[in-house]
């Protein structure tokens, strides 16, 4: 049985990354994501792993992409503006089919912003941010030891489904120290990618370099071979195949905490450091005998929309407190269809949603 | 032609381009330096010269734009025993792809770079590269190029690579000289290859038909040896051709952490206090 540990959520995405089996992490420094890096440039070359400083974050990506298709576990983390810059090349990985994890820790923007402050402002540009249409899974934990479970959890659907998967942290969540009780180290389930005989029909074995395959990886469009097509019929069944890998299985990729919502007529919709505020501020509204309850995402993308339509269906009213200016409430308004109210609460200035001031907004509405 | 994909032949290049030359000289010093094509990985980025790899019968990824260094890096340092080819062109390499080239080679860090030079972006109809020579018209220079060139074998050897050579499509031997050496070199590598490109750089300019390019290869060009003799007035206009850097006494990068790696699997090496 592992001992209570006092850790940081950075710290525990380490922690997860090497449990899940991490082998290189090439990354740039930015803050909040700087103490991923330096720790895994102490322990990786202990456990026999890569850490590479690239010259930007482009090149971080990049080299995340090489090593994960010369058969490494791979990893970078960043920040708000590195995340941007990691855009073209998440784009890449995701055309090639290439596992790798992204932790893009939070931080207020646009631009420069107001560097080490938390937001939860790349909710939408984890969700589009490369061009064209691409399959995305975006994991968003809210707490220290979920930082950890996630982190595992990305590289496993990583390797299964053959994609990047972004891990959607905050400062707060990033830099907060709690206790933790890690579980045992082998227990968290894992998965290998598919190879040959073993792949599932809509996702291809993988091959890695250097195994005598001679296998052709190109950003271009490619037919059943993996060399470039221009036929539109390849082209069209590439796409609809890679963004439907990822929607087929959206139930299964779904993780959600429900609370409260039996008898609810005002739910709150959470994520990452805001829903920490938010399940205070149910806990304090149920105290005084209100109906409320809450729905906490933990994968953002593919969005749990059957999820809110459940909410929705029962509910009076849905209050989504977000450090944006509107990201995911939109997506809820979408799958609540109008079945209910849906109202926004949202900060940018860099203070975290509190429950003292959410409490009278949630008994108000 | 071990070494080709001949059922995705002919390739995709214009007529008189000189990058199926180049690639022809890749090809035979693959040979020659005894290359495995099943322990092999060739890199390129975007752009005409970059689609090189997809007729290459080995492991091949074909990547963004600039970004092959940045790709190689991570695939030579998972796999360290696999011989890692960059194949890129002048604007892929020494434009968007520039602070990848000198971090390479700063790192010393075993990638051969094969750059095929046409001193212009064919891919994108013409547009002036960082080495289009001034004075030359381009379609975003109509009036003459305004900006000098890089000498990109002096900025990568001033960098930190460990084996810097240049040659041409015209003079093929010692294309394939210098490859199969960059093939064999333990560190960074580098092989800038002057390749005519009539289409756009010579039409653009008047420079006649490819052959006449490949004379303008022959009367632009200088070895090294003979450059050395000649005073700064008569090699002016004049591109200096030959073997620039050679050594072997910078480690080459991604031994050195396979290296830190057995240290701390012994225990005999902890962190600096």
């Amino acid at each position: 049985m592992s001992q209570p540990r006092l850790m940081q959520g950075n710290e525990a995405c380490v922690e997860g990354a090497l449990e899940a089996g991490l082998q290189f992490f090439a990354g740039y420094p930015i803050t909040p994501s700087t103490e991923i890096a330096e720790m895994l440039a102490d322990r990786l070359p202990r456990s026999g792993g890569f850490f590479i400083q690239m010259e930007d974050e482009i090149a971080s990506m990049a080299a995340v992409i090489g090593a994960s298709l010369a058969g490494m576990r791979a990893m970078t983390a960043t920040s708000g503006p590195g995340f941007s810059l990691k855009q073209e090349n998440l784009g890449y990985a995701a055309i090639t089919e290439t596992p790798c994890v992204v932790v893009n820790v939070q931080r207020v923007g646009p631009s420069t912003g107001m560097p080490t402050s938390p937001a939860q402002g790349d909710v939408m540009q984890s969700r589009w941010g490369t061009h064209g249409d691409h399959p995305v899974v975006v994991l968003s934990p809210s707490s220290v030891l979920e930082t950890y479970m996630l982190t595992v959890k990305a590289f496993a659907i990583a390797d299964e489904l053959r994609v990047p998967v972004i891990l959607l942290t905050d400062e707060i969540t990033g830099h907060m120290r709690e206790r933790v009780v890690l579980p045992d180290p082998g227990t968290l389930p894992r998965a290998q990618r598919p190879r040959a005989g073993q792949a599932p029909p809509d996702i291809p074995p993988m091959e890695h370099f250097g195994e005598g395959r001679r296998v052709m990886v190109t950003g271009l469009y490619r037919d059943s071979t993996g060399f470039w097509t221009e036929s539109p019929e390849e082209a069209d069944r590439l796409v609809r195949r890679l963004a439907g890998k990822v929607e087929s299985r959206a139930e299964q990729l779904t993780m959600v905490e429900r609370w409260h919502l039996d008898d609810a007529q005002v739910v709150v919709v959470a994520y990452g450091c805001v829903a920490r505020s938010a399940q205070r501020a149910v806990h304090l509204a149920r105290e005084r005998g209100r109906r409320v309850g809450m729905l906490r995402l933990s994968c953002l993308w593919p969005f749990p929309g059957h999820e809110i339509e459940a909410v929705a269906k029962r509910a009076d009213c849905i209050l989504v407190p977000e450090m944006n200016l509107g990201q995911i409430v939109g997506e809820v308004e979408r799958a609540a269809c109008g079945r209910c109210r849906v109202i926004g609460y949202h900060r940018v200035d860099s203070e975290l949603i509190r429950p003292e001031e959410l409490l009278p907004v949630l008994e108000g509405v | 032609m071990r070494f080709l994909r001949r059922e995705y032949l002919p390739h995709i290049w214009c007529v008189g381009c000189g990058h199926g030359i180049v690639l022809g000289a890749v090809t035979r010093a693959m040979e020659r330096a005894g290359v495995d094509q099943d322990r092999t990985v060739v890199v390129s980025g975007i752009g005409c010269s970059s689609r090189a790899v997809g007729y290459m019968n080995m492991d091949a990824l074909h990547t963004t734009h600039g970004r092959a260094l940045a790709f190689a890096t991570g695939v030579k340092l998972a796999r360290p025993d696999l011989r890692v080819v960059v194949l890129a062109g002048d604007g892929d390499l020494a434009a968007i792809g520039g602070n990848h080239l000198i971090h390479a080679a700063r790192r010393n860090i075993g990638i051969t770079t094969v750059c095929f030079n046409n001193g212009i972006y064919g891919m994108t109809s013409g547009q002036y590269s960082p080495l289009t020579p001034a004075g030359y018209r381009t379609t975003t220079s109509p009036f003459g190029h305004l900006e000098r060139d890089f000498d990109l074998c002096r900025l990568v050897q001033a960098a930190g690579a460990t084996y810097v050579a240049r040659s041409t499509a015209y003079h093929v031997h010692q294309t394939i000289t210098y490859v199969t050496r960059a093939l064999s070199h333990d560190g960074f590598s580098f092989v800038e290859v002057f390749s005519p490109c009539p289409t756009y750089f010579g039409r653009n300019n008047r420079m006649g038909e490819p052959v006449k390019m490949m004379q303008w290869l022959h009367d632009g060009t200088v070895q090294a040896g003979q450059a050395a003799r000649m005073t700064p007035e008569e090699l002016r206009g004049r591109v200096v051709i030959g073997e620039f850097h050679r050594t072997q006494e910078v480690p080459e990068y991604a031994r050195s952490y396979r290296d830190m790696i057995a240290r701390l699997a012994e225990g005999g090496d902890q962190r600096a206090q």
